[in-house]
């Protein structure tokens, strides 16, 4: 039975050498095919074009503009409300507020899509003008969608923070707020900073609800109004029809994906491990 | 004085955020309840799926056979994992560090790429086509991790008296984790799967493109089928249906809501005993 079990725990490192094999093989003939700095930086997309043009730079970019107006938006709410939950709030309302943030992040990605397709779409057609679905509409929504990671991570690196640094400050003089925001929140900050990295890494790697809500132009964004496709939406609204190269090219957009991801999972690996130490 | 001031702002912020949080859940659920309720007819939970009535039955359905398909292959491979990590690996062990790493690796992977892998391999390099089997084996995948990791706390958690106990009474080591060690357990791992339930529930990106989008029940592990979250995309994408969209999303926020519940509630029995 041991041999049984031992086998079993293969299956996840398997699972990691297959995903890795079938999209690096896939993929980087393609980006070698068209040239990796071509593929990278270049900054049309236009795959059934006579010649076609595979440069994926927009969607590079707006995956990096989509995730940075989530933290922008996710981050001080989320970290404020943490610190609210952990060190504010009387018992009663934490009890509503828990289950709340658990909730928010049970709901699946395609509510949160059509949520947004619904109500903050039409709200910054209505106020700023435009068709509505840009960078900021799927900065807010993301920065809500994040929320619940960024506020369950804060909250347990806060509690996690030892009682005599809180006592030590209210001795010196310092009132409840005072400690809580400069004793225990910087003595938290490796926490919140896996939080943010963690954060960053929902945000890159959505997909259906940013569909729906940012526009999908694949162009180069010029601003919070532009319309924007990311580097997930392309693989999902192109992969329906695509075929030989542009198919390959799409592939290699999930490799690049994929290795921004890996990059910001290193990341969050060295942050714990730093506040273990 | 100056500080007190600060005090205050901060003080004003950290509620003005809390508030701002459960707002938007309340806006959220509120939006969908209101707008959805009312086309929820009996039509939308038609056996048949058509373009005059986009029944959401057939999805449904869809969902639970996928829900436990995707269980029946994760949920060995994840418990059996864990069992190996906590029961039989000696510190240190190589294999173990392997596994963790790899582990936390897949938790990370966003689901989209999971759902090209699964069109790479499963669709495409093993021929299988948009299907049932492709879908559930990408989604297999997916929540390993999470019941890996909630099986492994849970089997942590058994006070190792119950381990010497066993031992003392003579039973062997496999005796042992699958009388004693598994059954002391089970709440927790329980909680664990109701978890993966809800995120099988509310996957979208990685079944696009393994299961397919076809809105009739799958009549073999073959065939293509659509979840209902897929379902909830399709629809909200064309455009046309949006009241059917409201009343679908409606029953995908029960049914994840229903799921948390309960998953909350085995943690709380847990506790409590």
């Amino acid at each position: 039975m041991r041999i049984v079990f031992l086998l079993s725990s293969l299956a996840s490192i398997l699972a990691v050498f297959l995903i890795c094999w079938f999209l690096f093989a896939n993929g980087l003939p393609a980006i070698l095919k068209i040239g990796p700095l071509k593929f990278l930086l270049r900054q049309y997309w236009s795959p059934t074009n006579v010649p076609a043009s595979f440069g994926i730079l927009p969607m590079i970019l707006g995956s990096i503009y989509v995730t940075a107006g989530a933290i922008i938006v996710g981050v001080p709410i989320g970290v404020f409300t943490a610190v609210f939950m952990a060190k504010i709030c009387p018992k009663p309302i934490y009890k509503i507020l828990k289950p709340a943030v658990d909730l928010l992040a049970g709901i699946p990605s395609v509510v949160y899509g059509f949520f947004g397709m619904v109500t903050i779409v039409p709200f910054i057609r209505n106020f700023f003008g435009g068709n509505g679905s840009n960078v900021l509409a799927a900065a807010l929504l993301l920065g809500l969608m994040i929320l619940p990671t960024i506020i369950g991570i804060t909250e347990t690196a806060i509690r996690a923070i030892p009682n005599e640094l809180y006592d030590g400050a209210v001795a010196l003089g310092a009132s409840h707020i005072r400690a809580v925001f400069s004793v225990i929140l910087p003595a938290a900050k490796s926490g919140i900073l896996s939080a943010v990295v963690l954060g960053i890494g929902r945000a890159i790697g959505e997909t259906m609800a940013v569909i729906m809500v940012a526009g999908n132009q694949a162009i180069m964004p010029a601003g919070l109004l532009d319309g924007v496709r990311t580097l997930t939406s392309n693989i999902v609204l192109e992969m329906g029809y695509a075929s030989g190269l542009h198919r390959e090219a799409l592939i290699a957009t999930g490799v690049v994906l994929f290795v921004f991801i890996l990059l910001i999972n290193l990341l969050f690996s060295v942050l714990r491990r730093e506040k273990t130490r | 004085m100056r500080r007190k001031i600060i005090d205050h702002f901060l003080q004003i912020f950290a509620w003005s955020s809390a508030i701002m949080t459960f707002a938007a859940l309340l806006f959220l659920i509120g939006h969908i309840l209101v707008n959805g309720i009312p086309y929820l007819s009996p039509k939308l939970f038609a056996w048949e799926y058509n373009s005059t009535n986009v029944s959401l039955l057939p999805a449904l359905l869809t969902t639970i056979i996928t829900v436990i398909l995707a269980l029946i292959v994760a949920v060995p491979f994840g418990i059996f994992t864990a069992i190996y990590l906590v029961e039989y690996a000696k510190k240190g062990n190589k294999i173990v560090k392997l596994v963790r790493i790899t582990a936390e690796t897949l938790s990370g992977i966003p689901s989209i790429v999971y759902g090209l892998f699964g069109l790479l391999f499963f669709v495409t390099a093993l021929g299988w086509g948009f299907s049932l089997i492709a879908g559930t084996l990408t989604l297999a995948i997916m929540i390993l991790p999470l019941i890996m990791r909630t099986t492994e706390e849970a089997l942590k958690s058994v006070p190792d008296a119950y381990r010497e106990g066993a031992y003392g009474l003579g039973a062997g080591k496999l005796r042992t984790v699958f009388r004693i060690v598994l059954p002391s357990a089970a709440p927790g791992i329980l909680a664990g799967i109701v978890l993966a339930i809800g995120r099988i529930v509310g996957e979208s990106a990685a079944l696009i493109y393994t299961a397919g989008t076809v809105a009739q029940v799958p009549t073999s592990l073959m065939a293509s089928g659509r979840t209902l979250a897929v379902h909830m995309y399709s629809l909200s994408r064309e455009g046309l249906y949006t009241g059917q969209a409201y009343a679908t999303a409606v029953v995908l926020l029960l049914l994840v809501v229903g799921i948390n519940a309960l998953s909350a509630f085995i943690v709380k029995k847990i506790s409590k005993s």
